[in-house]
């Protein structure tokens, strides 16, 4: 069931661009979120994607509006990626009430449903079934949406990520996979977590068609999730796919890195997506520096912004403290 | 309500399988999910022939997953349809736990409220049948503490045939628990039986001397304990939960406020239950009401035995129900 993915279509200049601009929103906005954790603006857990941009954005570019997109607690760069403006996420994680889940849920937890984006799960797996129902109203509605569901290696050694991948193949809903594999589960290393490595050839012994990708390069995460995204769509079953990346920084806040060499860490940055890909774009005349350094501006600006959306938001009465425990509407 | 007053005898499982035939009729997004439910015909035979009515799409069996197909009929619900789970039993539906408490119960509160997850998840328990430790187990109390949950205890008939309707209309998710001791028994209900209320507790029989509370199993055997005390002079109300979450206090303080005495029964061990819920509401709520202690009838903390005769002395029994409540009455 593995393969290699063959580039499917020329490259979109207009698209090209607007995805570098997404990656370094992602990259810029969670090192400002690591600023304000340090200010003690943003408190709880706080799980930083720096380095694993390519993933988010690189597949997220292929799904349609329709498409339903469940992640995990280390979910901004897929909220972003899929148009959850940075405001509302910063707001968020100050926990302020017009925060994109009110503020309810903080940086582990963001919700839009106008983007049909489900979360934000912060139990290890615990939404991969979930993404499997949601594929499977898809099926018995007959719409021609798709779910994809994004994951960490570390969920691949959970039993629900068996049971999801049964499902998913027994009764032939239209879900993609997308399994980032950072190489850590928390502190773990894949080779102390997983018998199997290429996590990929997990997909054949369920039926499920499956291939692994380089995560850190953008371009061949595209194709990769085109190809796949492509092959749900149609064929309306399920699909895993592999992307191998890397986390730059630590698990979380609260993380010394004692499980890891700061050489190794180094090495992988040699790989880091961003400049990789605005390395190509130069080359190919597709952008200009000065082009890059006004995205950086342009950026800048907008995180800015989210700050002081966030700064300026105003916390939820405490008399308001039991809402959302049931439904206010009851039809 | 009803004046032509048809009756019907049913069995419990009859009225639980006539609800889901009621439901699946009533709305094309119903459709149920569960080990062994379509070609077995459902593990206690509720669902026998569903299958053959409805067809696969809405009668689907699925394989041994219980935290799989769970956390599938949240993302059906979260998706706009309206999954009826079964869980075989309570007793696996702790492999599912994580679904239930992490997410059916969590999503709305961490969504900002913009997500619900309108599931209903069946599930057969009770002790009674000598299927000992793993197999006997009364976890209302563990999902009655979680907020966001709906927990419906099925102890009457009319419940059995009414409460699954009226919970896929809830927006919220609501667990059933359906006693499989029950199933073969036989009452009259009304022959035009249907949705029943699913917020307030039940005054099953009046009485000013005494408020018995229970719910499950509980409830026939102390409606046959106040027959018995009847006969010697003894009037018990006789009051049926039938929602564990959230709790109607005020129709359980009504009845403390009429008779001053409470004796409450449930089979789930006495540590941290429902009835310890109760007590203490009781307590703070209504304690200069009573004339005397509240008191229980709990099961007995020990993991269910397999024998039939250890198996009847861990949970309380009719003549448990009319010694205690003697006992409480010979102190006036």
């Amino acid at each position: 069931m593995t393969q290699s993915v063959e580039i499917q279509k020329p490259l979109d200049i207009k698209k090209e661009l607007l995805i570098l601009y997404q990656m370094m929103l992602i990259r810029r906005f969670e090192e400002k979120a690591a600023e304000q954790y340090t200010k003690a603006k943003i408190r709880g857990f706080l799980h930083l994607y720096i380095g694993e941009e390519a993933v988010a954005v690189g597949v997220t570019q292929a799904l349609n509006d329709d498409d339903n997109v469940l992640s995990t607690y280390r979910e901004h760069g897929h909220a972003l990626a899929r148009g959850i403006d940075a405001d509302f996420i910063m707001a968020e994680m100050y926990g302020k009430q017009q925060g994109c889940s009110k503020g309810r849920g903080g940086s582990m937890h963001l919700f839009d449903t106008s983007k049909k984006f489900y979360g934000g799960n912060a139990i290890v797996c615990g939404h991969l079934p979930i993404a499997v129902g949601m594929a499977l109203v898809s099926k018995k509605q007959k719409k021609t949406n798709i779910t994809c569901c994004f994951f960490g290696e570390g969920a691949a050694a959970e039993g629900e990520f068996h049971e999801a991948m049964n499902l998913a193949a027994l009764w032939k809903v239209p879900v993609l996979f997308v399994c980032e594999n950072n190489l850590y589960a928390m502190g773990t290393a894949i080779r102390f977590t997983h018998s199997m490595q290429e996590l990929e050839k997990k997909g054949a012994a369920y039926g499920i068609e499956s291939s692994s990708v380089d995560g850190m390069d953008l371009m061949k995460v595209m194709d990769a999730a085109n190809s796949a995204i492509h092959k749900v769509r149609s064929s309306r079953k399920p699909y895993l796919l592999v992307c191998n990346t890397y986390r730059f920084r630590a698990h979380s806040m609260f993380d010394a890195e004692l499980y890891r060499d700061k050489k190794e860490v180094e090495e992988w940055k040699k790989y880091d997506p961003i400049p990789q890909f605005q390395q190509y774009l130069l080359q190919e005349k597709l952008i200009t520096e000065t082009e890059i350094d006004e995205f950086e501006k342009k950026i800048e600006k907008k995180i800015q912004k989210s700050v002081d959306f966030a700064e300026a938001g105003t916390w939820e009465p405490i008399d308001q403290l039991t809402r959302f425990v049931y439904s206010e509407n009851k039809s | 309500m009803k004046n032509n007053a048809a009756k019907i005898n049913s069995t419990y499982r009859e009225a639980l399988k006539q609800g889901l035939r009621e439901a699946l009729q009533n709305d094309e997004r119903v459709f149920l999910m569960g080990e062994d439910v379509g070609r077995y015909g459902g593990a206690f035979a509720v669902s026998k022939d569903l299958l053959q009515e409805f067809g696969e799409e809405r009668i689907m069996d699925v394989p041994l997953s219980e935290s799989g197909f769970v956390g599938a009929g949240i993302g059906a619900a979260l998706a706009g349809m309206k999954p009826i789970v079964e869980v075989m039993t309570v007793n696996f539906s702790l492999l599912a736990m994580d679904q239930i408490v992490n997410n059916a119960a969590t999503l709305l509160h961490m969504s900002g409220g913009q997500l619900n997850v309108p599931i209903v998840i069946r599930m057969g328990c009770g002790i009674g049948k000598q299927l000992a430790a793993q197999h006997s187990h009364s976890w209302e109390p563990f999902y009655a503490h979680i907020p966001g949950l709906i927990v419906l205890s099925v102890g009457t008939h009319e419940d059995a045939r009414g409460m699954l309707l009226t919970a896929l209309k809830s927006p919220d998710p609501v667990l059933i628990f359906e006693y499989t001791s029950m199933l073969n028994s036989e009452r009259e209900i009304a022959a035009d039986a249907g949705a029943v209320d699913i917020s307030k507790a039940k005054v099953l029989k009046e009485g000013k001397d005494i408020s018995i509370i229970t719910y499950g199993t509980g409830v026939y055997k102390c409606l046959e304990a106040a027959a018995e005390l009847a006969t010697i002079g003894i009037d018990t109300e006789v009051l049926d939960l039938r929602v564990l979450r959230p709790l109607d206090e005020e129709t359980f303080l009504a009845s403390v406020a009429k008779t001053h005495r409470v004796l409450i029964v449930e089979d789930a061990w006495r540590s941290v239950s429902i009835s310890s819920e109760i007590s203490s509401r009781i307590m703070e709520k209504a304690f200069y009401e009573l004339d005397a202690p509240v008191q229980r009838l709990c099961g007995v903390e020990v993991p269910i035995p397999y024998p039939l005769h250890l198996e009847d002395a861990a949970i309380p029994q009719k003549n448990d129900i009319v010694n205690a409540v003697k006992k409480m009455m010979s102190h006036d």
